[in-house]
């Protein structure tokens, strides 16, 4: 009798990957959307269980068809991957009921069941990467998730998507190729694949051969700072948020990015310590250089944006730069922050990209200019919009608050007070975009065109309301999301895995 | 000068994987760039494989006459980064195919004059 709760790990990557599969063969775009539908509300179930599991009785280590590591591949969860997985998941099954309208009203119909198959992989590439523990298998699976997120991005409507996806497809390749150099530096200084084993070996091949080593981290970091989108690195994001259909732009602004931050801390914290990494190269005082730039300078482009998609696009990169932040300070409290800030922006944005995909769905625009008044014709769509707006903003009793809470007491703790203001001062630049969405929305007498626009149906309302109020309960009951991160970050400032 | 040449073959990788790079960021022709891309994946191929080679080395394969091999892990992952490099450059030309279509040119900087903001 085999018992699936033994093989979790691996059954959150097979299952989806089989689901893509079929739905590509179905092509019938209404059964592709049930499979997806039940595959994606299975998926967090099984990942919750797992976390549970990780959090009761330490890591969980998988070895696929039996071989040892570090010689097999091995699937490794512990808090920390275990926490991203329970998020991917559950953005992708809150993201489900909200495709099936807007899949039909933006997609051709006989792109339907290619959608969801693609959807699916980039799905299982993503879980892929967060589960393995195997530096090389991750890279396979980010390029799963990368070529399939090329595809989703091309099926928008307007020309410009293809001219997003290609330029995407040409630096998310660089991107992966250069991770691929870096992986291939450590194996030449260690010998070893395994994520647990290059941590072991890592620090005696520092000290023998100290110029591989840290080219071999110059690459990583490039390459996966290519992937989250760490400004400058970010060219590729604006033009593919902006034009890909709206499911894929929650889709990738909760998940995509997040799970390449992911994979920046596991190498930074698990793989290579503080102790190695951080003393051999600047890598902290870079990221956080970095994130500043990107706070400020996205947040300014973001205020003078007038297309919601791309205003909201250039805000992911300066709420990256939050979340990078807290991974160049590197102190638990900054830690903390940053990891609950992965989790808070992706409630967030996911939220404020659904509201905008309603407005879409509804007014078939994403232009402030056309949508005065706005509030008054969607009002619950726009107070969802408010709350999570709020929620960016790092309003207190919203989930922004605590993650910017945690990063000004890590940045304090770190004798940095001036990086503790100018984090808490960036809110502004945050209140004044949102503040301006607001404000036409609410305030300016409603515009002719938008005279028969009402809510969207309770199918796309329901897990926008869903998403606004765990901005606020996340901001209120912080026992889950700051909880646990905390227990991650106390274990990756030790060194080891926790 | 001796230790240079002995590694020529490094030289030759990193002039490739340069190349490659520089093709990507200088053209505006979107094959071409697919071109250096795929000449800069190739090169990755090589950091691989080099080291993995040794000189009189035989596969693999446990027979007491031979004692000693290559390294097999190293092709083995080339072999799926191979794949994953085929898989890149077939989408990467399928959008150039669409594009041609959407725009009726394949020149970055038409491009840019055709939709101002893309």
């Amino acid at each position: 009798m085999i018992d699936p709760l033994a093989h979790l790990p691996v059954l959150l990557v097979v299952v989806p990957l089989l689901a893509a599969v079929f739905a590509g063969f179905l092509r019938n775009g209404t059964v592709a959307f049930a499979l997806s539908l039940i595959v994606n509300w299975a998926l967090p179930a099984m990942a919750i269980v797992l976390l549970a599991q990780v959090l009761s009785t330490g890591p969980v280590s998988y070895h696929i068809g039996g071989w040892e590591p570090p010689w097999g591949i091995e699937y490794r969860v512990d808090a920390l991957n275990g926490f991203v997985l329970v998020l991917v998941s559950v953005v992708g099954a809150l993201i489900m009921p909200f495709a099936w309208r807007s899949v039909r009203r933006e997609l051709e119909p006989d792109r339907h069941a290619w959608f969801y198959c693609m959807y699916l992989l980039c799905l299982t590439g993503l879980l892929g990467m967060v589960v393995t523990g195997d530096a090389f298998n991750a890279f396979v699976f980010m390029e799963i998730s990368s070529l399939s997120t090329y595809v989703l991005i091309a099926l928008g409507r307007d020309r410009r998507a293809l001219l997003a996806a290609f330029q995407y497809l040409i630096m998310g390749t660089i991107g992966a190729t250069f991770y691929v150099i870096g992986i291939g530096l450590l194996y030449l200084a260690t010998g070893t694949l395994n994520m647990m084993d290059l941590a072991g070996r890592l620090g005696d091949a520092a000290a023998v051969q100290p110029r591989t080593v840290v080219t071999g981290l110059a690459f990583l970091v490039v390459g996966i700072s290519l992937k989250l989108a760490l400004f400058p690195l970010s060219a590729w994001l604006p033009a593919a948020y902006a034009f890909a259909p709206s499911v894929v732009t929650i889709f990738l602004a909760a998940t995509a990015t997040k799970v390449a931050i992911y994979l920046l801390i596991r190498l930074l914290f698990s793989i290579v310590g503080p102790s190695v990494g951080f003393a051999v190269s600047p890598v902290a005082e870079m990221i956080i250089g970095l994130s500043l730039i990107a706070i400020y300078v996205a947040s300014l482009i973001a205020v003078f944006r007038l297309d919601l998609k791309r205003m909201l696009a250039y805000s992911s990169l300066a709420q990256i730069g939050y979340i990078t932040m807290g991974i160049g300070i590197a102190n638990q409290a900054a830690l903390t922050g940053g990891i609950v800030h992965l989790v808070n922006h992706a409630i967030t944005k996911a939220g404020l990209f659904m509201a905008v995909g309603c407005i879409v769905c509804r007014t078939g625009t994403a232009s402030l200019t056309e949508l005065a008044g706005i509030g008054r014709r969607m009002p619950l769509t726009m107070a969802a919009f408010t709350i999570a707006g709020l929620g960016l903003i790092g309003a207190p009793g919203t989930v922004g608050f605590i993650s910017k809470w945690y990063l000004v007491i890590g940045a304090l703790k770190d004798g940095a007070p001036w990086l503790a203001f100018v984090i808490a001062s960036s809110s502004l630049l945050t209140m004044a975009y949102i503040g301006h969405v607001l404000e036409v929305a609410w305030f300016r007498p409603t515009a002719l065109a938008l005279a028969g626009v009402n809510d969207p149906p309770l199918s796309m309302l329901l897990p926008l309301l869903a998403l606004a109020g765990a901005t606020i309960w996340f901001g209120l009951d912080t026992s889950w999301t700051a909880g646990i991160a905390s227990r991650i970050a106390d274990g990756l400032v030790g060194g080891a895995a926790p | 000068m001796g230790r240079f040449l002995d590694h020529y073959n490094y030289l030759i990788t990193i002039f490739l994987m340069m190349a490659g790079l520089y093709i990507v960021i200088a053209r505006g022709n979107m094959i071409k760039k697919l071109v250096g891309l795929g000449i800069f994946q190739t090169s990755v191929y090589l950091v691989y494989l080099e080291p993995a080679k040794i000189i009189g080395g035989t596969a693999p394969i446990l027979d007491p006459a031979f004692t000693v091999y290559s390294n097999p892990l190293p092709h083995v992952l080339i072999l799926t980064a191979i794949v994953v490099g085929v898989a890149t450059l077939a989408l990467g030309l399928a959008l150039v195919v669409r594009i041609n279509e959407a725009y009726g040119t394949i020149e970055e900087d038409e491009i840019v004059g055709k939709d101002p903001d893309a």
